[in-house]
């Protein structure tokens, strides 16, 4: 398939409208389904499906080479990622000690403008396509991580923070007598 | 600041997913649920936008304003072209619309098409009724990326 070039900083849809459309989405999940666990899991699902058709996105617009260490994957994702597709960067911090886990702490999130958690979805995450999308975006770059919300301002939390930890570098899968 | 390929993932995948969700049969029909969710961010559009306006005068005007000042805060640019019978019936054509730039010329999208033609057809049958107009919305594409809608009012 090929794709038409597009000019890089043509901005054309109102930023609003992205947050009400999200908004959309969410409460007709919540209408679909029962559980605030299920529409978590639609949420990282979706998410996780534009995060692998984003880093082709990325990695086209941008020049950025392999990273040498999760310390660098976390800089280029707060730093490029949600820069370039959110207009926020996260603060990149709380490193465990073997340096493998990190969190991205959100000032402000484009997602939530304006929301207001509904009083009966105490579980709901509202934001979980976040999620999704760090899982599949660094999956095609061969890092196998877990993303989680520890903390949500919408849930009554003093910041909104993502944990993702590293679980491994995926291999290629090369057919056998390659390389 | 969120750009357009944010948008455009995003609606993709809405589309996308409520058509996989629609496989294990829940509830509507794809293109009814993207209507009634672009209808509810349309009507709430809308009521931001004109609420220090004056009243409009009749029908004509609303659908003037939904072509130029609705369009150009949605999508930064007006309607191209408007034309009416003067018994309810509207034609919009945008040449360049901007909902879908990922589906390229190519036919291959064409199929999937209506479904990401439901959600802005819905949005605007939600910004004319919050303007007392009642209305059907019909969306083509005529040749990609230019877009006619078609409004049909509806006695009120």
């Amino acid at each position: 398939m090929s794709r038409q070039s597009r000019p890089s900083e043509t901005r054309k849809i109102s930023s609003e409208l992205f947050t009400l459309t999200y908004g959309a989405l969410v409460s007709q999940l919540v209408k679909d389904y029962e559980s605030d666990a299920e529409i978590n899991k639609q949420l990282e699902k979706m998410g996780y499906n534009i995060g692998v058709r984003l880093i082709e996105d990325l990695l086209a617009r941008t020049n950025v080479g392999r990273c040498q260490d999760f310390r660098e994957t976390a800089d280029v994702i707060a730093k490029i990622g949600f820069r370039t597709y959110l207009g926020i960067t996260p603060t990149v911090t709380r490193w465990s000690a073997a340096m493998d886990e990190f969190s991205l702490v959100l000032d402000s999130n484009p997602l939530a403008d304006f929301v207001e958690l509904p009083e009966d979805h105490h579980k709901l995450l509202y934001s979980n396509i976040l999620c999704g999308v760090l899982r599949g975006a660094l999956e095609m770059v061969h890092q196998e991580v877990e993303v989680s919300f520890l903390r949500d301002t919408l849930r009554g939390d003093d910041a909104t923070e993502i944990r993702l930890k590293f679980i491994k570098k995926l291999e290629d899968a090369l057919p056998a007598g390659e390389e | 600041e969120v750009p357009d390929i944010s948008f455009e993932l995003l609606h993709g995948e809405i589309v996308r997913a409520l058509k996989r969700f629609n496989e294990e049969e829940i509830g509507n029909s794809v293109e009814q649920k993207l209507d009634r969710m672009g209808f509810r961010v349309g009507q709430c559009w809308i009521e931001r936008l004109t609420k220090d306006r004056v009243r409009f005068k009749d029908e004509l005007e609303v659908v003037k304003y939904i072509c130029k000042e609705f369009w150009m805060s949605l999508f930064n640019k007006q309607i191209d072209n408007l034309r009416t019978n003067h018994q309810g019936v509207y034609v919009l054509q945008d040449h360049k619309f901007h909902f879908f730039p990922q589906m390229s010329v190519t036919s291959q999208y064409s199929e999937e098409a209506p479904a990401f033609l439901a959600y802005p057809c819905g949005m605007m049958r939600g910004a004319l009724v919050a303007l007392g107009i009642n209305s059907t919305v019909a969306c083509e594409i005529t040749s990609m990326p230019s877009c006619k809608f078609t409004i049909t009012t509806l006695p009120a």
